[in-house]
Parts: structure tokens; sequence; C-alpha cells
């Protein structure tokens, strides 16, 4: 009876978790997807209680009180554009606890003079490395998201041939566990082992390509939340493990993509060799700048407005004015949409959430394939806090560090505006060629400010 | 190999072919609520970090270790679950169903 009541809430769970994803498709079922998450998430922890060999409860409620206390204000207190933040944090305590599992295991059958071998050992082994590595790397990611650790990659002579060869002596320690009964310090070598990998993992990644990283460690998560599932004979974390695993190593391949980069060179190639081809050629060429009076009266006279935005939008908090300016300009009939490229913001979709933040309607938010033909159509491209995705000599300049990368076409709209703070080159320290052309006025100034400032001289000429 | 790890591993490749197929219907508008709620989900290990800490046979260090976990997966599954709703109430289709 018990048996059959564990087994069939791990099933209904199991359902609960594909469900949830599934219905996660469409903002419209979206809420009930996080509901049937939950919902799922009681059943197996309830399920797993109720489950004859669990007989000490006292200490579990109290782990699931402080958990709670500690989850809820991070979930409450963090401001959206900290999500990539909150998420790589939240990854790292997933990981922990699934590591943590892994050397409990490991344990429990070493006390029980029957030291696992086999099979369930290959199990352990991956979900320790897998749970230890992403657990520091996830902290790691939080760091340079937070910027307590600096975000420029941190490269050194020789530093992939060191990681290698610390990874093929973990790799080593764990074949060792799997083949034999191995003494009681390999454990805890390869517990080290793995932590210290992490760390090194992420050095030498830029702050620019976090999405992927946050990504990638999701996928890790899953992945050591399977082997769990394996090492247990637990099937329902096989396969929230295995969704999980291939939500994350989707996401990171979409925004590998977007960056018309590998795998390999987002992880091991440093983006350090782009500052010299860029940073040179910051021309002395005459750019058009344009007051906001004037970009007012271009925005009024407009039929159709895509807007760009990026990161630096965000930063500025210029969300909220950018959605008065849009109700604004509504008013006066002109069309305003929104053109989202997948790496605007710090993680897959982050830029989405800033806006539905703004209360900007969802439908008006559009993905990169499906807008950039609608720019030439357009009579004003205005970009805010974006650079490298707009910038043209990703179509053509084979020389451009960013060659290849799909850009969202700007230039094919009648005007465009673009705010910035000043001429300094983005991140990538590309010089950007859109703002050279003809058709481009350069509007100096503070995101939140400048827009501000539009709509104070929209309000102004009624 | 023991006809346990067979049904596993059975479950295994249909599982992963299942979660590619769901993520990629994901619209990319809401990439991130489904990375927050994937990685709620993810913390399902709480399953695996009960069962070590609870059980009776287990040694005091695994124990330890186990109620860690769960206090551990426990963070992760409260705030990932939390953020996840707390965005998705944000995503509104037009002006006027808002506040």
């Amino acid at each position: 009876m018990n048996d059959s009541f564990w087994q069939a809430a791990y099933i209904i769970a199991a359902l609960c978790v594909v469900l949830s994803i599934k219905w996660l498709s469409s903002p419209v079922t979206a809420r009930r997807g996080v509901f049937a998450g939950e919902f799922g998430m009681l059943l197996a922890v309830v399920g797993t209680l109720v489950r004859h060999e669990v007989v000490s409860y006292e200490w579990i409620f109290g782990a699931f009180v402080a958990g709670a206390a500690v989850g809820a204000p991070l979930a409450y207190l963090m401001p959206m554009t900290s999500v990539p933040q909150l998420t790589a944090l939240s990854h790292a305590f997933g990981a922990l606890a699934a590591a943590l599992v892994g050397s409990a295991e490991y344990y429990k059958d070493v006390a029980a003079g029957d030291p696992t071998t086999g099979f369930k050992m290959v199990a352990i082994v991956i979900e320790s490395l897998l749970g230890y590595l992403t657990t520091t790397a996830s902290v790691m990611a939080f760091g340079k998201l937070q910027e307590i650790v600096p975000t420029r990659p941190m490269t050194y002579k020789g530093q992939n041939f060191v990681n290698l060869i610390l990874f093929a002596i973990a790799g080593v320690l764990g074949v060792w566990m799997i083949a034999a009964p191995a003494p009681p310090w390999v454990f805890p070598a390869f517990t080290a082992l793995s932590l210290l990998f992490g760390v090194l993992l992420i050095l030498p990644i830029g702050g620019g390509d976090m999405p992927t990283v946050i990504a990638l460690l999701n996928s890790y998560a899953g992945a050591a939340c399977a082997a769990m599932g394996f090492a247990l004979e637990n099937r329902l974390l096989i396969i929230a493990g295995a969704v999980n695993a291939s939500s994350g190593f989707i996401l990171s391949v979409i925004m590998c993509k977007a960056m018309n980069r590998s795998f390999a060179n987002v992880l091991f190639g440093a983006f350090g060799q782009a500052q010299e081809a860029g940073a040179v050629q910051t021309s002395t060429k005459p750019v058009r700048s344009a007051s906001p009076e004037d970009a007012a009266s271009i925005l009024e006279s407009a039929r159709r407005v895509i807007v760009v935005p990026g990161y630096g939008m965000a930063v500025a908090q210029a969300q909220h004015k950018l959605r008065e300016l849009t109700d604004l300009l509504n008013k006066r009939g002109v069309q305003v949409d929104f053109a989202i490229h997948p790496v605007a913001g710090r993680m897959p979709g982050h830029m989405n959430v800033l806006l539905a933040e703004a209360d900007i309607p969802y439908d008006k938010l559009h993905e990169m394939e499906d807008i950039n033909q609608d720019f030439a159509e357009a009579d004003v491209a205005l970009v805010i806090g974006a650079n490298d995705v707009v910038n043209p000599c990703a179509r053509h300049d084979k020389t451009s560090p960013i060659y290849g990368m799909p850009i969202l076409d700007v230039d094919k709209a009648h005007t465009v505006m673009v705010i910035k703070r000043s001429m300094n080159p983005g991140f990538a320290g590309i010089d950007n060629e859109l703002y050279y052309l003809d058709k481009t006025m350069m509007l100096f100034g503070d995101a939140k400010g400048f827009v501000g400032e539009i709509v104070k001289a929209l309000s102004a000429n009624k | 190999m023991s006809n346990e790890i067979e049904i596993s591993l059975y479950v295994l490749v249909l599982a992963v072919p299942l979660g590619l197929e769901l993520v990629r219907k994901v619209s990319p508008l809401l990439h991130t609520p489904l990375m927050s709620l994937t990685n709620a989900i993810s913390a399902i290990s709480v399953v695996g970090a009960i069962l070590v800490s609870g059980n009776g046979g287990s040694p005091q260090l695994s124990k330890i270790l186990g109620v860690i976990a769960v206090m551990f997966a426990t963070i992760n599954i409260v705030a990932g679950f939390l953020i996840t709703d707390r965005m998705l109430k944000m995503f509104k289709k037009k002006e006027t169903g808002g506040k």
C-alpha cells in the first residue's frame, strides 16, 4: 500500500514536470505551467516523506523551513535586472544539493562496509563531478554578473593545458573509484578537484558570454540530477534531470548561434583578441548629433517606430520612461514595436522580462527573425543601449570579430536614432559604422534622461 | 546489466528527446522564465536528499550531508518557483489588462 502510494505520486510528479514545460510554451498558459511544476514538486516531496525508509523527520523539516526562509526573500527582493544573478546563485544551491547527496550516498555505502563499485559508482562519480563543478562555476558566474569578480576574461599562458591536466586527474580518480574500492583520500581529492575545476572553467569567460554559460550550467545541474536518479534508481529524478539538461543545452546552443560562436570558442577562446582589432580605428569621421526636441518631432511624424533595446537601457533603468514614450506615440497613431535580439540582456530572454516589468505588452515584443524585414518599412529605428547587435560590420566586414553574427537590420530603416552616452565602442571594443551613416542621428546622453526629455518635448507640443 | 538499470536507461533515452522537443517549442519571449522554472525543477534532487538524510541506516556523516542538501535544494525550489511566477505575472497582452 505504502509503496504504491509513493510510486503513484512519483509518476504523477513526472507527468507534472513534462506538462509544466509544455504549458510554458505560451504566455497564456505559462502560469499554469508553474503551478504544475509546484504541484509535481509537492507530490515528489510528500511521496518521498512517506516512504518507509525515511524514519526521522525533525531535521528534514528544519531544513525545509531554513531553505524557504532564505529562498523566498531572494526571489522577492531581487530586482528584475538581477534575475541572471539569482538564477546563477540558485543553480549553485541546487547543484551543491545534488553533489552533497552524491557524497552522502558514497559514505553510506562505505559505512555499510560495501564500498560501491560498478554502475552505481559511475552514477555517483558523474553526479559529484557535475554537481561540485557546477556549484563553484555558478558562484563564479554570480560573482561576474554581480561584478564582485572582474568581468573581463582572466587568462594566463597554458591555461587550457592546466585545466585539461586537472580534469584528467579528476577523471583518473573517478575511474579508480569505479574500478575498485579506493583508499579513503580519493573521494575528498576528487571532490576538491571538481570544485576547483568549476572555478577555473569560468575564469577565462568574459561577462558578455554569461548568457551562454548560465544556460550551460543549467544543463549541468540537470545532468547531475539525472545521474543521481541512476545512483538511487529513481526514475522521477532521471526524467526531471533529463528534461532540465536538454533545456539548458538548447538555450546555450541558441545563445551561441546568436553570437555566431561555437561552444568551444565561448568556453576556451576568451574574447581577448577582439580588443586589439577594434580600438585602433575608432574614427574621426563626423557624426550627426541631435537634441531631444529634434528627435521628438521626427518620432511624432513617423508612422512606424521600431525600438531596439539593449542591456544598457536596463542598466540605466530607462524602461519605464520608454513605456511612457510608447504610450505618447501610440496616442498619436504611431505604431511602436520592439525588436529583441536573442543576446539582449544578461541571460536568454532577459530583455523581454525587463520590458514586461515596465508594462509593455508582450505582443509588441518581436524576435529578430520576425521583425528584421520590417525595418525597411519603418520610419524610425530607435536604438537604446544596444551596440554590437546592430553593427552592420557583422554582415560584410570579414575582419571584424563579430563577422557572421546575426544582427538587427536597423540600418534599413528610414531614420536611425541611437541613444548613447558617448562614442566609446561597446563591450567587444568594435567601432560601429552605423553611427556614421547619413541617416543616423546620435542622441548623446543617459538613456533614462534622454528618453525622459523626449517625453517632455512630446508632451509640450501637443 | 541488471534489469533496473536497463529500465532506467530506457527512461533516459526517451526523456532526453522529449525534453528537447518540449523546450524547442517554448517561445524565446519566455526563455528567462523557462530557465528559472527548469532550475526549480532540477532541485527535485531534494528527493534524494530526503532519502539519504531520513534513512535510519545512513551513517551520521551521510545524514548531515543529506540535511544540508535538503536545505540547499529547498532554497533552490522556493526561489526558483517564486521568481518564475513573479516574472510571468508581468507578461500582459493588452495595456488595459494591467493594473
